[in-house]
């Protein structure tokens, strides 16, 4: 077993990853929601002037990458690694949206757990000692998931109440070293699990068990329990599987608070990023950007003030596929833990 | 996390608790008057079509002239905003059929007329056409042998 | 009662039971439309569905089970006069106005319009 593994499911980097830079791309609906001033870009037009919605995608990723590292006071050129990826088959999105770079990479796919998965490679990388910077992020396209995953746009159908709505746009972090920045101490790798839910119109019910088995696992590795976090974040789960992840975890022995009721510490990005009885998003956000959208505009600055001592941010995915789906496979789901502990937090440095 | 085969079951309970059922009341009100209103709007045609034309004429042409309302109201966007409300009562009319040819024609342009609008036009449509034809079919048999 | 009142009654029943279908069963509007053809042809091939269309007039023949039962008409009464060779010709022959239609008027919509977001 390696030296930095703890537990079963989690690695304690030995001296810590910093987030020195994050940036957030959306498009119109996600600038209309509550987390609207926060973002750093939002493009009116989803479509982004380009001539598909892949290519929009595209866009989204290439400019807010650009932003992150600009942010981050550095060049491309000072990026070691760039590890992101998107909903689209083969991640079209991010192949030609980073084809400019010209920095090695690594094309993930998770899901909507991507950006779990981007940051906890990408902190790896690092603490391993083969990066001194890395360039991670995650992008969703609500057209063009639609497109490729349910019906055409103009298809005059109803949207179930279970269902949920893809964000658009990118989120993107610069990974260093060393600074005073909010830190990523450690990572739980999820598994991934099946309770054979089959109603891709209920994403939420899907990936709820992926997310309780890495809660479970995290807080035996470490040894802490929920309220030990200011804040524990799952990637777009939505109010159904919210409360399921409530009720799951209430079964395996632990009480989790979610944020609506006083002093509760469990949200989840999907329910922050719309208002979903205004903007008819029905369950919440999903697709990849929701977590790391709502990530890097909403809770980064939190971290970075220290308003946030220590988060629990778990990115949640669900692995279908539409063939998948139409041969009748139930539904996987997968969730990436990463700590980050605020600037000034609790435990201070 | 338990993932027994009873687990499975009382996950599913669990789930089906805790997620809300469509309105089906208020859709079902919503689906009827949408769609008897198409319907009456359609019957409004026929008894203008068969005026001057023969009843086969006639009922061709409600149906060219539904189709093409419901293209155009889709390449507008505005079918998908008016079946969002009406359900079943935008999809079951010949003008929901309409729209669900219309609708990837335009979404799969970006991939090229021949495979992509050409390729791509049936997705949904397609299944009608095949098991309306087998079933056809098959009532055609049947009448050949025992219906005449 | 009026054409107008009862093609609005009968293709508002129609469309009902398709909502119902669509709210419990959790089928998407594509089985849907299958579903309904099917049955509108063999509704049609067994004599059922001829009451229907006789009442509700355009509120039986424009909803999707009235394409599957000109189907069935089509495909009986091209058996009728061509014989066994009928059964290939009669069902596409009496969807084909309809069909055509489709594809031409999907074909010049999608020449001009392009995606919108929802």
């Amino acid at each position: 077993m390696g030296a930095k593994k703890i537990g079963k499911q989690t690695v304690r980097l030995s001296e810590g990853v910093r987030i020195i830079s994050a940036a957030s791309t959306v498009s119109k609906k996600e600038g209309e929601g509550p987390l609207g001033k926060y973002f750093d870009k939002v493009i009116e037009d989803s479509m982004f002037g380009e001539k598909s919605w892949e290519l929009a995608e595209s866009r989204f990723i290439r400019e807010n990458m650009e932003l992150a590292v600009q942010k981050a006071g550095l060049k491309m050129k000072d990026i070691d690694y760039l590890l992101c990826g998107d909903l689209l088959n083969q991640c079209i999105a991010s192949t030609f949206g980073t084809i400019d770079f010209q920095i090695p990479f690594f094309g993930l796919y998770g899901a909507c757990s991507t950006m779990g998965e981007s940051m906890s490679l990408g902190a790896m990388l690092i603490d391993g000692g083969f990066a001194n910077h890395t360039l991670v992020g995650a992008s969703s396209h609500f057209c063009g998931a639609e497109k490729q995953f349910r019906a055409p746009l103009s298809l005059g159908n109803q949207r179930p109440p279970t269902s949920s709505w893809t964000v658009t746009g990118d989120g993107a972090v610069v990974l260093a070293k060393k600074g005073n920045f909010p830190c990523i101490t450690e990572i739980t790798t999820g598994k991934v699990m099946d309770m054979g839910i089959t109603d891709a119109n209920n994403m939420g019910a899907a990936m709820a068990p992926a997310a309780v088995d890495v809660l479970v696992n995290h807080f035996q590795d470490t040894g802490r329990t929920p309220q030990d976090y200011d804040v524990i974040a799952t990637g777009d789960l939505g109010d159904i599987g919210r409360n399921l992840v409530v009720e799951l975890m209430k079964k395996e022995g632990y009480t989790m608070y979610p944020t609506n009721d006083k002093g509760g510490q469990f949200t989840d990005c999907g329910i922050e990023i719309f208002d979903k009885n205004a903007q008819d998003t029905h369950c919440g956000g999903s697709g990849c950007a929701c977590s790391a959208v709502t990530f890097c505009a909403f809770f980064y600055p939190k971290l970075m003030s220290g308003e946030i001592g220590r988060m629990l941010f778990i990115p949640t995915g669900a692995l279908l596929s539409t063939t998948s789906s139409q041969q009748g496979q139930s539904i996987p789901g997968i969730a990436h833990g990463v700590v980050i502990e605020g600037c000034g937090g609790k435990e201070g440095k | 996390m338990d993932t027994s085969k009873r687990a499975k079951q009382e996950y599913d309970q669990m789930v089906k608790k805790a997620s809300p059922n469509s309105p089906i009341f208020m859709d079902c009100i919503k689906a009827f008057f949408s769609g008897g209103l198409i319907c009456g709007f359609g019957q409004l045609l026929l008894d203008y079509f068969n005026e001057s034309y023969t009843e086969d004429e006639a009922a061709l042409l409600v149906s060219i002239t539904l189709i093409a309302i419901a293209a155009v109201l889709t390449g507008f966007g505005l079918y998908e905003k008016i079946g969002k409300h009406c359900g079943a009562g935008t999809i079951i009319p010949i003008t929901g059929f309409a729209n669900s040819v219309v609708s990837p024609a335009i979404e799969f342009k970006k991939e090229g007329l021949i495979f992509g609008t050409g390729a791509k036009m049936f997705i949904l449509a397609g299944p009608v056409i095949v098991y309306g034809t087998l079933t056809s079919m098959l009532v055609g048999l049947i009448y050949y042998f025992v219906g005449r | 009662m009026l054409p107008f009142a009862k093609a609005f009654v009968v293709g508002g029943i129609l469309c009902v039971i398709g909502q119902i279908l669509i709210d419990k069963t959790k089928l998407t509007s594509g089985r849907i439309l299958v579903l309904y053809v099917c049955v509108g042809c063999i509704l049609g091939g067994i004599g059922i569905y001829q009451p229907i269309e006789e009442f509700g007039g355009a509120g039986a023949t424009i909803p999707l089970t009235g394409f599957g039962f000109r189907l069935a008409e089509g495909v009986m009464k091209e058996v009728d006069s061509a014989g066994i060779l009928g059964i290939f010709t009669g069902g596409l022959k009496a969807a084909a106005g309809g069909v055509t239609a489709a594809v031409v008027f999907a074909f010049i919509v999608a020449l001009f319009a392009n995606p919108k977001e929802k």
